[in-house]
């Protein structure tokens, strides 16, 4: 099999040069990007860097009690994340908690699914697979629970009097939130819905395009890539509809009653 | 028996208060904005959480699920607001009393947008009434219409209340007006609630 051609430091700055020279062309236009353009290259690169030394650590080392301490920081991270694009926030644990509760019934049964089913190498837990996949569907799902979440709360927020003329009208919870609650499903759905319809025509996904500059058979990155579309719009579509379910429960109380003090604006 | 009862009523930090209207018997209720009353009236609904018990007859709120109290205790807030595009698709129930508050039944058809704030409070009446309510809380449900259409609201809720046996509990601004529509009086000032046939 070919490998990639190795890249070197130099390599990778100049590279970083394109960056720069963005960064120096936003300067006169006052946009205020180029500081942040800056420190996110900065964290891209040492991110990268550390997972990198994350993982050649964990391929070495194979114990799955490691692996499942990886996956779980993967966990948090992703549930904070979605805690933090949210305007209207749950208060207290809850909103890391719908996350990841949403985010591990989802993106890890898939993966699992996927790995001893689909894959089945051995061990099922192989990180060289197990990592990057779950790592590829925890990304997607956090984002389509955010937009769900956030379309949810924040509708239910505006949606106030509709909502609580439909309670007044003797409509259950359920239904006074209904349409919302669809909304919301629909607008966590539609990246990956999206992400399908123009792969392969628009974008070479970045899986794929990673896999043949690594020597793989395109035939066989484009399978890959398809098993990797089909578990992403499974782990994202099931995530976001648990979420916004658990959401929009919690958005009530046992007597039906819309709570709106159980959210809290984003600090931000 | 139809009575409406709210015994040791509390929100927030008002109460407690006692409230008895009898079935066909009509309540005003009155007092400064900002003294509660659209609470009271939330907390009767069971929109807000709230201490104490309210009974509809015998049916104690606490004791049947909160949808189906609600549909019982007909709440119309200040301000009605519609969702759908026309308006006939948010009458679930029937659509009686239309000519008396002055429609044609053509207005099913109308859209939402075309409706003036006088209409909208006028169909938000009747879409409770659609759904049959045994008692009514009504939040100042004339406070944007003319004399004519005031009146008009009038006679329908009096009908209603006679017809159904239901105690109406109605929020109004206009003393007249309480005395006009309700055959008692409550008034709530700084926390009191006060009661004066």
């Amino acid at each position: 099999m070919n490998q990639a051609v190795p890249l070197s430091p130099f390599d990778l700055s100049l590279a970083a040069s394109l960056v720069l020279l963005l960064a120096l062309f936003t300067l006169p236009l006052k946009l205020g990007l180029w500081n942040r353009l800056l420190t996110a290259a900065v964290r891209t690169t040492v991110q990268l860097l550390l997972v990198g030394l994350v993982l050649k650590w964990l391929f070495e080392s194979a114990s799955p009690w490691w692996l499942l301490l990886v996956s779980m920081v993967m966990l948090a991270a992703a549930a904070r994340e979605v805690v933090a694009r949210q305007t209207k926030r749950f208060k207290g644990a809850w909103g890391f908690a719908m996350g990841s509760g949403a985010m591990l019934l989802s993106s890890f049964i898939v993966t699992i699914f996927a790995l001893t089913v689909v894959i089945s190498e051995r061990p099922w837990y192989e990180p060289r697979y197990s990592i990057p996949l779950l790592g590829m569907l925890l990304g997607n799902t956090m984002n389509g629970i955010s937009i769900g979440m956030d379309r949810l709360t924040l509708s239910a927020w505006r949606g106030r009097g509709i909502i609580e003329t439909r309670l007044a009208l003797g409509e259950k919870s359920g239904n006074a939130i209904g349409e919302i609650r669809k909304e919301s499903i629909r607008s966590g759905m539609i990246p990956i819905l999206n992400a399908m319809a123009a792969a392969g025509l628009v974008s070479l996904p970045g899986m794929m395009t990673g896999q043949i500059l690594g020597g793989s058979p395109p035939l066989q990155a484009v399978r890959y890539q398809i098993l990797i579309m089909f578990l992403i719009a499974a782990g994202s579509g099931f995530g976001t509809l648990f979420a916004v379910w658990l959401g929009s429960k919690r958005l009530f109380d046992g007597r039906e009653r819309l709570r709106l003090d159980r959210l809290r604006n984003s600090t931000r | 028996m139809n009575s409406l009862s709210a015994r040791n009523l509390t929100f927030l930090d008002l109460g407690p208060f006692n409230i008895e209207i009898a079935g066909g018997e009509c309540a005003a209720l009155t007092g400064p904005s900002g003294a509660g009353k659209t609470l009271l009236l939330r907390s009767i609904a069971d929109l807000d959480s709230h201490g104490g018990e309210v009974l509809l007859g015998e049916t104690a709120c606490s004791s049947i699920p909160a949808h189906h109290w609600r549909s019982m205790v007909g709440f119309l807030s200040a301000e009605s607001p519609w969702w759908r595009e026309t308006v006939g698709e948010h009458f679930k129930g029937g659509n009686a009393g239309l000519e008396e508050l002055g429609f044609k039944p053509s207005v099913m058809e109308w859209t939402i947008e075309r409706l003036s704030s006088g209409e909208r409070q006028r169909l938000g009446l009747l879409r409770l009434l659609g759904g049959e309510p045994r008692a009514l809380l009504l939040d100042e449900p004339t406070a944007n219409l003319d004399a004519e259409n005031t009146a008009r609201v009038e006679r329908l809720v009096a009908r209603y209340r006679e017809e159904n046996d239901a105690p109406v509990l109605w929020v109004c601004h206009d003393l007249t007006q309480a005395a006009r529509v309700a055959g008692k009086t409550y008034s709530l000032d700084d926390g009191e609630l006060r009661s004066d046939r």
